[in-house]
């Protein structure tokens, strides 16, 4: 080398600062920096999607609301003559005479002020009032029902285990979420998918179980039924309950949910422990209810009805139902992390089994390689010397991706190995640019170290036109597209950078270095 | 080595008749099948629905993994083999979503394993609703539409200088665009019409690099998109990958000719804008064929080696490097010389 310049330099630093950062990826060992990410289609793994059924959850405030009202009715002594939640989430309420109205409206607007009246009609059995939520109070309750799922999910799959998992809001109401290398696929979505509504209501006894069955439950009651699984067929039935609607205790009181083993039965079940006040309740409950039965009913499925014998105190019970222990383990988990606001849906679910993904990988790298050296072939073939230069950048080019990767913390998908093998074709399209131009000025009959800096300088700014075409496209599928088609738009971007570099840069370097000194007469090219 | 003698001076612009009708053809081939197949083929990541890969130890009769299907009720279902037919491998395709939920690995697992007398091993499921297929289906759309406008401002402000004007342009078709979607107008024919009345726009304002580039990039995309139709292949989301990136690939070629049409036309004065275009071909023909061919040597490799997940999208690009090499001569150029006023 002639002399020690600024830009032999930087291009020496750029390259080393890549291999240090890509390094990691294949001796993992060597100096602490994390490898490249896999995208879930490379490594298997399960990417979902939930929405948050967050109207649900104004439907479960206004049913609340509606039980506060008659209760603070009944306290007071105010008659009504029906209160009731409209499909619309108001509430219509029906009364009659002065005192009862006025008795109503002062009770609404002292301690119900979250209410507003909507209008009131006078109708022959007295006055109607239509009672809603205003719309923003409304739009709070759906906002705080989708991060308040968002953080319980995030709970439980903490507590469930599972390395680097990716939890996030996605517009609204939806909840992306990448579960990388998980195989038990069904026990993550049953997890997850959980509400977890767990209830303690009572077992109407009185009530024809028969006659709900076909359909007609007596009032104040609902139908709910509790899975049987037979052990040893594995044949599942279903036994029908009548349940009374009231819920006297629900999963809200839990301060605790433990997977423990029956020592008689040695079958697994989960122990819960109630706060302060649940104890109290509980204690109460049990007191006024013995030898009646007690339904713990977690998301509308009886689990066990046990008749109680005594008053129980000190605020423990315990969930019994032919668990396995992953089952006990399981519940345990979501009792824990609490019940989900509303219901969710999975409304997209994309699983990769690691075999298929071991697969990708090894497909994805085999045709790199059978591009990268049939590219590396031709060049050399076509422009003999200058090829080898062309070559030289093509390699620099894919350690600058895979350090960039690295560096960026970015992840890799299958698209993205294509959006590199893409790169391996595209790099090699600004050299060759460069080495049409050179030729042409060789034959117009300039000397060798002339051609090669027309060449550069002229076929630069045709060069960076042509990139920044489809880096403007990279740089748009990043910010549409989701998982692998973002890993493309990644590889690509990054792809186009380094080529850029490579090119206008080293290629030049190269070049140069090569030339300098000699009175060569003749270029390889 | 050297494909394309220096020298070669083949007549290319006045061979455009004979161009523009091919391209015609191929552009009324494509409607017509778009037409018959009542649009795009749209795989589940747009129309919704499930798609489970499944491998067995032993050939099984595609007969038996659908009537295993029947059995929990995913009737109406296509199942095909997936990659090499050694492989026992098979794609179960369905339009129902939502049914990924309670159960459903174990479900499909055993009714399989008990129709066919062989374990399957489930090593891919999709699943998506038909809200988020529409979703995406609007989110693609709108992507091929911010790249075809960027790409249009880069190259009339590059080319023409008037970055102004093309920015005031772009500007007003996005707001418009982003106005009316907000009123759930059809997004395709939205885009259809911002795309007509960009072309109109610049045939006035004569921005005729930004016209023979756009013509040329929706020519390339709507004969992919037609191809696609006519073989029935799926369009999935690295479909739409491939077809924003020939986009922006695709004009590689065209800016090399059209730089060179620049710098001719300040050199050679003398020769008229049909010469010049010619001359520019021919002198950047030998570079529009070897940056193609590279880049399809790479494409090839990931076509026959790269697997069956990504086989289509190496088709896409492969179709639209070719589709976009010959448009670059034969559709870019000659939009340019029409464009231009002082040769009408």
């Amino acid at each position: 080398m002639k002399s020690f310049t600024w830009k032999g330099a930087l291009t020496a630093v750029i390259i080393l600062t890549a291999l240090v950062y890509v390094l990691p990826t294949f001796y993992p060992d060597c100096w602490p920096h994390k490898k490249i990410n896999l995208g879930l289609d490379l490594q298997g793994g399960m990417h979902l999607v939930l929405e948050v059924q967050n109207q649900k959850a104004v439907e479960t405030t206004v049913e609340r609301t509606v039980h506060e009202l008659k209760q603070e009715l009944r306290k007071k002594g105010i008659k009504h003559l029906g209160i009731s939640r409209n499909s619309n989430n108001s509430i219509t309420a029906t009364l009659s005479g002065d005192k009862n109205i006025d008795g109503f409206t002062a009770l609404v607007s002292d301690d119900f002020n979250a209410l507003e009246i909507a209008s009131t009609v006078t109708v022959a059995k007295g006055k109607n009032f239509v009672l809603q939520l205003p719309v923003q109070e409304a739009e709070n309750i759906k906002r705080m029902a989708t991060e308040q799922a968002l953080e319980t999910i995030r709970n439980r799959i903490d507590e469930f285990g599972v390395s680097e998992p990716d939890i996030r809001l996605q517009g609204e109401k939806r909840i992306q979420i990448q579960l990388p290398g998980i195989t038990d696929t069904q026990r993550a979505k049953d997890l997850i998918g959980k509400t977890a509504q767990l209830n303690f209501q009572l077992v109407d006894e009185t009530g024809n179980v028969a006659s709900a069955t076909q359909g007609t439950p007596p009032p104040g009651s609902v139908l709910l039924y509790q899975m049987k699984e037979n052990t040893r067929t594995g044949q599942v039935t279903k036994v029908p309950f009548l349940i009374k609607k009231q819920v006297l205790l629900d999963g809200g009181s839990l301060t605790d949910a433990r997977v423990m083993i029956d020592s008689q039965f040695n079958e697994p079940y989960v122990g819960i422990e109630f706060d302060r006040k649940g104890a109290r309740i509980f204690e109460r409950i049990t007191g006024e209810n013995i030898k009646k039965r007690l339904a713990i009913v977690l998301d509308k499925t009886v689990y066990s009805a046990p008749v109680i014998q005594d008053r129980i105190a000190g605020g423990k019970a315990r969930i019994t139902g032919n668990f396995t222990t992953e089952e006990a383990r399981d519940l345990a988990i979501v009792l824990r992390a609490g019940a989900l606001p509303a219901p969710v849906k999975i409304i997209e679910e994309r699983t990769v089994g690691p075999t298929l993904g071991a697969d990708s990988i090894r497909m994805g790298l085999m045709s790199m390689m059978v591009g990268g050296i049939l590219v590396i072939l031709f060049m050399v073939m076509y422009y003999k010397g200058a090829g080898l230069i062309a070559d030289i950048a093509l390699v620099v080019n894919i350690l600058l991706i895979g350090g960039g990767l690295a560096a960026f913390q970015a992840t890799l998908t299958l698209p993205g190995i294509a959006g590199i093998i893409l790169t391996i074709g595209m790099a090699v399209d600004a050299n060759v640019i460069i080495f049409e131009r050179i030729r042409e000025e060789l034959a117009s009959g300039k000397t060798p170290v002339a051609s090669v800096h027309a060449g550069f300088s002229r076929a630069a700014l045709t060069i960076l036109d042509a990139n920044v075409t489809t880096l403007i496209v990279a740089v748009v599928l990043f910010q549409f597209g989701t998982g692998p088609v973002k890993g493309f738009a990644v590889t690509l971007g990054l792809g186009i950078l380094a080529s850029l570099f490579t090119a206008l840069v080293l290629s030049k370097s190269i070049f140069e270095m090569t030339l300098s000194g000699k009175k060569t007469s003749t270029l390889s090219i | 080595m050297q494909f394309i003698k220096p020298g070669t001076s083949i007549d290319f612009i006045g061979k455009r008749k004979l161009g523009f009708s091919f391209s015609l053809a191929l552009v009324i081939i494509s409607f017509i099948s778009l037409i018959i197949h009542q649009g795009p083929n749209y795989g589940i990541d747009f129309a919704g629905g499930t798609l489970v890969q499944v491998k067995f130890d032993k050939t099984p009769a595609i007969q038996d993994i659908r009537s295993g299907l029947e059995q929990i009720g995913i009737a109406n279902s296509s199942v095909q083999n997936f990659g090499n037919p050694g492989e026992n491998e098979f794609l179960i395709r369905t339009g129902t979503p939502d049914m990924t939920g309670q159960g459903f690995s174990q479900a499909i697992t055993q009714a399989l394993e008990s129709a066919t007398g062989s374990a399957p091993d489930i090593r891919r499921v999709e699943m998506v609703g038909p809200q988020v297929g529409k979703d995406l289906r609007k989110q693609a759309l709108l992507a091929m539409f911010y790249s075809l406008l960027f790409i249009t401002i880069y190259i009339s402000g590059r080319f023409e200088m008037k970055w102004v004007l093309s920015g005031v342009t772009a500007g007003a078709l996005m707001s418009a665009v982003y106005f009316l979607s907000i009123f759930n107008m059809s997004m395709p024919i939205l885009i259809a019409a911002a795309l007509l009345v960009t072309l109109v726009l610049f045939w006035y304002l004569e921005l005729k690099y930004a016209m023979g580039a756009i013509v040329a990039l929706i020519h390339d995309v709507f004969i992919t998109v037609g191809l696609f139709s006519i073989l029935d292949y799926e369009f999935s989301l690295p479909i739409i990958a491939a077809l924003l990136t020939i986009i922006g690939y695709s004009l590689n070629d065209t800016i090399i000719v059209f730089d060179r049409i620049r710098e001719n036309n300040i050199q050679a004065r003398k020769l008229t804008m049909m010469e010049i275009i010619n001359k520019s071909i021919n002198e950047t023909l030998s570079r529009t064929i070897l940056t193609s061919l590279t880049t399809l040597i790479v494409l090839f490799s990931l076509l026959f080696l790269g697997g069956e997940i990504i086989h289509n999208f190496a088709f896409a690009m492969i179709a639209g490097v070719l589709i976009g090499t010959y448009s670059s001569v034969f559709v870019a150029s000659p939009i340019v010389l029409l464009t231009d006023k002082k040769n009408r």
